[in-house]
């Protein structure tokens, strides 16, 4: 292990000797060296979402046939932190009547609940916070805390503006909760473990190709979980102005803002590490260094269709939000749950991963003519009656309705 | 140490913001007057009650929420001892798994996640 293929844990390591040889007994500068660890992942999560918020912006810019921030340094590049230390020095304005403890709270567990993931995720072989053994469990505990801040700014705020957008949050992010646990299962399944690290390392073939209809689903989930474009109902600016946000000022909302990019950017890590193979590539075994940037590349590539969709698609009506998520996304992930389990367990005596690809492949497609056909059906089913006004008035022009008067 | 690492993280997790958030606090300005610490209702003042009272169709989906997730979570054991498991064990969840498909046709068919 040299500096160059794995600087991460030779830091470490050479820190430990270093403490160890100041006279440090060893377990105390294991854990030393454990809390500086923890601390300097949270940082650089919470500042990786400064560069965040530009490449979203500059994006979402183009997408809009504008140019984005340009102004402040190279590309516009400093314009978060311009941002940033304006924020800081804003008031903050506490509504008359709100409940102080969840009013204060939320903002808090809205981002703690998103960096909280951080801890378990493997970023490359020999790099990560911790590697539990049930990590997917942990992933989506710490996903609710996050639903629970939003919840309790909407009940706090004093405002009906933000009350119904905790109404909606309820309805949405649970509701979008179970096919996200639902098709959380197959990879589980698939690599016979919970640990995000042994997912990863299972992955000789991506699961995406074994299983692409869970991965579609795992990322509309995704995607509602966050709260964005299409799925933005929790805060439809032209419905209820902000929703659960509307009360905050200052770096109060501030920390809701970070908290909605660094959910986006945590739900295309995990959909890289779940679905894409993580930080699996050439080398990256060897490497620890090229396996992080593997993953970066995996994760960005999801991250760009995200912003994508969120500057394309517009809202959904709330009916047509729950009907996509209680009459499509539940059954197909329970549905596709039992296509896995069956399928695989009668190619897996085979023995080939060939096999199981082509098995899998075919029984995915099968799954989505299907539900394709199952959805036409519905909507012949249930087309809309059209409605005629019963009489229409046209304006005329003035010199035509002169020309008709002389006649 | 690899439950003392989450731990410790989780409580960086929430410190850091907590941090930002009181530092803030310091720098800024605290001029509160009655106007600017009203409710805001888009230029007009709120009338009666902001804890309104709430759809029963929320209720209700939550309900269906909370068996459904209850019984997702009750899968993953089983999803981690599949690759392991006989032909028996895998009819069990199947016949698990249909049981639950069928309350969700059953709320389906009584119209209860029909949004009105």
């Amino acid at each position: 292990m040299t500096f160059w293929n794995d600087p991460i844990n030779f830091i470490r390591q050479w820190l430990e000797t270093l403490l160890v040889g100041w006279g440090v007994a060893p377990g105390v500068a294991q854990v030393i060296l454990l809390v500086a660890g923890a601390a300097i992942l949270g940082v650089l999560g919470l500042v990786w979402v400064i560069f965040l918020i530009w490449y979203e912006r500059k994006i979402i810019g183009r997408l809009q046939d504008r140019l984005g921030p340009n102004r402040v340094g190279p590309f516009g590049l400093f314009q978060p932190f311009a941002d940033m230390f304006k924020i800081f020095t804003k008031e903050y304005i506490t509504p008359e009547g709100a409940d102080r403890v969840p009013y204060n709270l939320a903002p808090v567990l809205a981002v703690a609940g998103t960096l909280m993931v951080w801890g378990v995720i493997p970023f490359a072989s020999r790099i990560f916070g911790a590697d539990l053994a049930v990590a997917v469990l942990f992933v989506v505990a710490a996903g609710s805390i996050g639903e629970l801040g939003i919840i309790f700014a909407g009940w706090g705020s004093n405002n009906k503006y933000a009350l119904l957008g905790a109404f909606r949050s309820v309805a949405q992010l649970i509701s979008y909760e179970i096919p996200m646990v639902v098709t959380l299962l197959i990879p589980v399944m698939l690599s016979g473990s919970m640990s995000l690290q042994t997912i990863v390392q299972s992955q000789s073939i991506w699961f995406v190709l074994l299983a692409p209809i869970p991965a579609l689903i795992f990322l509309i989930t995704q995607i509602a979980e966050v709260g964005r474009a299409p799925f933005d109902l929790i805060e439809a600016e032209s419905e209820i102005v902000a929703g659960f946000n509307i009360e905050y000022s200052g770096l109060k909302f501030g920390m809701f803002y970070v908290a909605e990019f660094l959910h986006a950017f945590t739900t295309a890590i995990l959909f890289a590490v779940l679905f894409l193979g993580g930080w699996r590539g050439p080398f990256a075994e060897q490497i620890p260094f090229l396996g992080f940037v593997y993953l970066w590349i995996k994760t960005f590539l999801i991250y760009f269709l995200t912003v994508v969709i969120r500057g394309t698609v517009p809202r959904f009506r709330i009916d047509q939000m729950m009907d996509i998520n209680w009459k499509l996304l539940t059954p197909l992930s329970l549905t596709m749950v039992l296509v896995t389990a069956v399928v695989h367990s009668l190619v897996r005596p085979l023995g080939s991963p060939l096999v199981t690809l082509a098995a899998l492949l075919v029984a995915n497609a099968l799954m989505g003519l299907i539900t394709m056909q199952l959805m036409r059906a519905s909507t012949r089913s249930r087309r809309r009656p059209m409605v005629a006004p019963s009489t229409i008035i046209v304006a005329r022009p003035e010199t035509e309705r002169q020309q008709s008067t002389l006649e | 140490m690899n439950w003392l690492y989450i731990g410790v993280f989780m409580i960086v997790a929430a410190l850091l913001p907590a941090a930002a958030i009181t530092v803030a606090g310091i720098l800024a300005p605290k001029k509160p007057n009655t106007l600017k610490s009203s409710t805001y209702e888009c230029g007009i003042e709120t009338v009666g009650e902001s804890y309104v009272q709430f759809k029963a169709q929320y209720y209700i989906f939550g309900l269906i929420f909370l068996i459904f997730d209850v019984e997702a979570v009750l899968l993953f054991p089983w999803a981690v001892a599949y690759n392991q498991m006989t032909l028996y064990g895998i009819a069990e969840a199947i016949i698990f798994v249909l049981i639950l498909l069928g309350g969700l046709f059953y709320a389906w068919r009584k119209g209860e996640l029909e949004w009105v």
